[in-house]
């Protein structure tokens, strides 16, 4: 990658966040900085990395934002963008606010009716979709929301037999943007002048683990404060590689791709396919990495599955390494010196295993690594330190465009989020609720004045999570305020911590921890199919589904393995006492996860209420009879009978 | 789709007339007479035994039919060897796939590009100017026409043999079309697959026959009757070597002597939909 003009320092972007200041207006000013010779983009097609320079970016979204104009855009109009992460989703968010509309970001595997409900509630004028799936859950909704107007798509495939008049393509709409400019060549800068940084540019909606998603209205100054005073924690370089392939419509991405990115100038990178997007993030080493903790448990997962797997010699030299490395790290989280010996050890942990290790899992450039968005277990942080990667927990939410605390490089305690960034204040209520105040707060909920009002107090972001403030001033979260549970002696528990010690087993996918005011604690559990499938099949075990699979008798062992692994070291009463293998995996598509795979709780007590009331019963079986529902539509009935298993004297 | 019978010899691609084929005394096909026409989905059904196979064997030239002729763009084929017959334009995948196990799935997809290389084993072996770009040109047509069709770009480089099946039939129907056939013959391509993958390959095979890149006229056998029905312009009915009829999909599925020949099935749509 070229390293060209660059000063080898990392900046904070070095960029003044004026009032005046939007997103399309810093946009311009760095696509004119950078020009036609600097890489703003990379997307790999046809197994070749293309590069998009800063000026073909400008000119797409120049082109794009005047025929959403021609089209009929006005100022404050709603367009939605449904898709996997490419170019051109970019490209019309981009567009959307420099032709003064507001973007809204749909997750690409979105049901018919989230989609019908976000484009119905947004007021949506315009959809972005990608190809055939999004065209065609954008037309089967097309009759029932009126205000939708237009459906563009820019992949051909599978389009030849679409002739609505609804339907238009991203070069047509590009085509009349570029009609548009020779009658008004002006026009595209006078829009962006127009622009101020306290309109809204960004109308995002949260997932929810309790009820409809709720749209949160973000400014330009909420998203250029944010990312700015994260580069000032932690600069980048306008050299560096970003990898973007989770869901646009997670903060998160928005943060590192336009708030962070933006200001930085740092190459965005688009895998081919999200079925290629670990090999693609090999092939490019980015600097710096921001994902939701059930990515890095799936590093960890393909880890040790390979460990399982591999010869004796190199099972020893692991084994070896990670020794090492979990000295190492625990040494640095107790911010002691490292002897001269432990660097020794350290270097010959680093050529013979961890190099090769972190090559394949594309983290040998990244210099900081975060995770956010639901709780990360410490085995699995503590993992990554063992391997050399610098990885912080972050803690924010839609509302304040993304994150307020961070760890700081060499003051990282697993168990805590770290310190606010610049610019945020963090305070403790009476109740201990989190509440945030900074530039970065959002301006409120689209059309639910009470939510607002019950969220937003004197300028206070109440978070709805419960946590304190430890000794060295690191925040720590403890949960959700309503799924803190209240254990049989009276303490408070958070369950998220047990569900992330039990994950940190290759074998399972999910856990779903019970236990409030109840006389122990008790466990959902799902197993990973490929893992556990992996496994029977070479213990010479036959099965034939999921279900068949989860209620075999040695899967039952091996998961009461690992939940005693997990029950170690912890007081009796947070120990789970009694635990059943679902017959299927927890999917957000049957309302059980969000769609960033947070456990909806009250949901699920509700669904499977037969299997929390024979958990706690002194039954050893419960008979299942329901209905399961295909993404196609097509339903199965399953009729079967899951084994409790109660572990004892630990 | 096409409701037209009638048929001028142009359009006409594969022409088979009167053809017998016997293994011993068991005889396989019995004067069985069909006419594919150029950009067809034509479908050839039946029960287990029927001929399907052996009708297909006969037609790239693994079998050595006793009687009838079969021509193909208007020339007589019948005494052509498999590989003479592919170089004409004929592709076929396999009932069960038959594809090389221990190499990528690019190497199988670029395998089936081999009638198009033009440069020689020596200048191979050097690699310079003419057989580098040549090359470069069958990677990208590769990449573009295929890998990004069929779906396949987080496998380009993996072994066939640890893929999943539905996977190794993908491939199959990849390295058939590297040939770019003017005919496809798929040996129940929808065979052993899930509900998704039997969609994904119906789709497939819509894209290769409609899209303007390709156009392939395809023989297509199946069992799948939903699938069948949907995609095929005509359908040819076989039961012990003899046609039934051969027709369009409303005329199958009227004609009593094919209810009777799938008799104890119920319904002709009795499938997996």
């Amino acid at each position: 990658m070229q390293q060209d003009g660059s000063t080898g320092i990392p900046t904070g972007g070095g960029i003044e966040i004026t009032p005046e200041l939007t997103i399309p207006k810093l946009f311009v000013r760095q696509a004119r900085k950078y020009g036609a010779d600097r890489v703003a983009m990379r997307e790999k097609e046809f197994g070749i990395w293309r590069p998009i320079s800063w000026q073909q970016y400008l000119d797409n979204v120049k082109h794009l934002a005047l025929g959403l104009v021609a089209l009929g855009l006005e100022d404050g109009d709603k367009v939605s963008m449904i898709g996997d992460n490419r170019p051109q989703g970019l490209w019309a968010e981009m567009a959307t606010l420099c032709a003064r509309g507001i973007g809204v970001w749909l997750f690409q595997d979105c049901l018919i009716d989230e989609v019908r409900y976000i484009i119905d509630h947004s007021d949506t004028k315009f959809i972005f979709g990608e190809g055939q799936e999004e065209v065609d859950k954008a037309l089967s909704i097309y009759d029932e929301c009126p205000k939708l107007k237009k459906i563009i798509w820019d992949d051909p495939k599978g389009l030849r037999h679409y002739h609505q008049d609804c339907l238009i393509s991203l070069e047509e709409v590009q085509d009349l943007g570029k009609k548009l400019e020779k009658e008004k060549p002006h026009l595209f800068d006078e829009m962006i002048e127009k622009g101020h940084g306290k309109e809204v540019a960004l109308l995002f909606y949260t997932s929810g683990t309790t009820a409809l998603p709720k749209g949160a209205l973000l400014s330009h100054n909420n998203m250029l404060t944010m990312g700015k005073h994260l580069m000032e924690v932690d600069p980048c370089l306008d050299t560096d590689d970003y990898v973007s392939y989770l869901p646009f419509a997670w903060i998160g991405e928005q943060m590192m791709s336009i708030s962070c990115g933006l200001q930085i100038g740092y190459t965005i990178n688009f895998p081919e396919e999200p079925d290629t997007a670990q090999e693609n993030i090999r092939e490019i080493g980015p600097h710096v990495m921001f994902a939701p903790p059930r990515m890095y448990e799936q590093m960890t997962r393909t880890v040790q599955v390979k460990y399982l797997d591999s010869n004796w010699t190199k099972r020893k030299f692991y084994e070896m390494s990670t020794k090492i490395g979990y000295r190492l790290a625990d040494m640095k989280f107790k911010k002691r010196p490292i002897p001269w010996y432990w660097k020794l050890l350290q270097k010959f942990a680093h050529i013979t295993v961890q190099k090769k290790l972190k090559d394949h899992l594309g983290l040998s450039r990244v210099r900081n690594a975060y995770t956010g968005g639901a709780a990360m277990g410490p085995d699995h942080f503590r993992f990554f330190h063992a391997l050399g990667v610098n990885l912080k927990q972050i803690y924010g939410q839609t509302e304040v465009a993304g994150i307020s605390v961070v760890h700081r490089t060499g003051d990282i305690k697993f168990d805590t989020v770290g310190h606010p960034i610049p610019g945020t204040e963090i305070r403790i209520t009476k109740e201990g609720e989190i509440i945030t105040r900074s530039p970065s707060v959002f301006l409120g909920y689209y059309k639910n004045p009470e939510a607002t009002e019950s969220t937003l107090k004197d300028g206070w972001l109440y978070s709805g999570d419960k946590g304190f403030i430890d000794d060295d001033g690191h925040l720590v979260v403890f949960d959700r305020t309503k799924d803190v549970f209240t254990l049989k002696d009276g303490r408070p528990f958070a369950p998220q911590y047990l569900e992330t010690r039990l994950k940190f087993s290759p074998y399972i996918k999910d856990s779903w921890v019970i236990g409030h005011e109840r006389d122990y604690i008790s466990a959902v559990m799902c197993i990973d199919y490929t893992v556990v499938g992996n496994w029977a099949d070479a213990k010479k075990l036959n099965y034939t589904s999921y279900q068949e699979l989860s209620q075999m008798p040695e899967v039952y062992d091996l998961v009461e393995k690992q939940i005693r692994q997990a029950n170690k070291d912890l007081p009796d009463v947070a120990k789970v006492r009694r635990f059943i293998n679902l017959y299927k995996e927890l999917d957000p598509d049957d309302d059980e996860l969000t769609r960033t795979r947070k456990l909806r709780r009250a949901f699920v007590e509700k669904r499977y209420k037969e299997i929390v009331d024979a958990l706690y019963s002194d039954k050893d079986t419960v008979h299942i009879d329901t209905t399961i529902r295909y993404e196609d539509g097509r339903e199965s009935h399953i009729k079967t009978d899951l084994k409790i298993v109660t572990i004892d004297d630990q | 789709m096409a409701e037209s019978t009638e048929s001028t010899n142009n359009d006409v691609l594969l022409e088979i007339e009167d053809l017998h084929m016997s293994f011993g005394k068991v005889r396989a096909l019995e004067g069985v007479s069909l006419k594919v026409k150029k950009g067809e989905i034509h479908s050839v059904i039946g029960p287990n035994g029927a001929g399907k196979t052996v009708m297909m064997n006969c037609i790239n030239g693994l079998y050595h039919p006793q009687k009838g002729t079969i021509r193909f763009k208007g020339q007589t084929i019948n005494s052509l060897r498999p590989h003479e017959r592919s170089k004409m334009g004929i592709a076929r995948t396999f009932q069960k796939v038959e594809v090389f196990g221990g190499m990528t799935v690019l190497d199988n997809i670029r395998l089936g590009r081999h009638n198009h290389y033009r440069s020689g084993i020596l200048s191979g072996a050097v690699y310079l100017g003419k057989t580098a770009r040549e090359e470069i040109e069958h990677r990208t047509f590769i990449e573009e026409q295929i890998i990004d069709l069929l779906e396949i770009e987080h496998i380009r480089h993996k072994p066939v043999g640890m893929l999943p099946y539905g996977l190794q039939k993908r491939v199959e129907l990849g390295r058939a079309l590297a040939l770019e056939p003017d005919l496809l013959i798929l040996d129940e391509p929808l065979a052993g697959l899930n509900l998704e993958e039997v969609e994904d390959m119906a789709r497939f095979i819509l894209d290769v026959n409609e899209e303007k890149r390709w156009k392939v006229t395809c023989l297509l056998v199946e069992h799948d009757m939903g699938v069948v029905m949907d995609l095929s312009d005509r359908i040819f009915v076989l039961n012990f070597g003899r046609m039934i009829i051969d027709g369009t999909p409303k005329e199958v599925q009227s004609n009593p002597d094919v209810i009777k020949a799938y008799l104890g099935e119920e319904d002709l749509y009795a499938t997996r939909r």
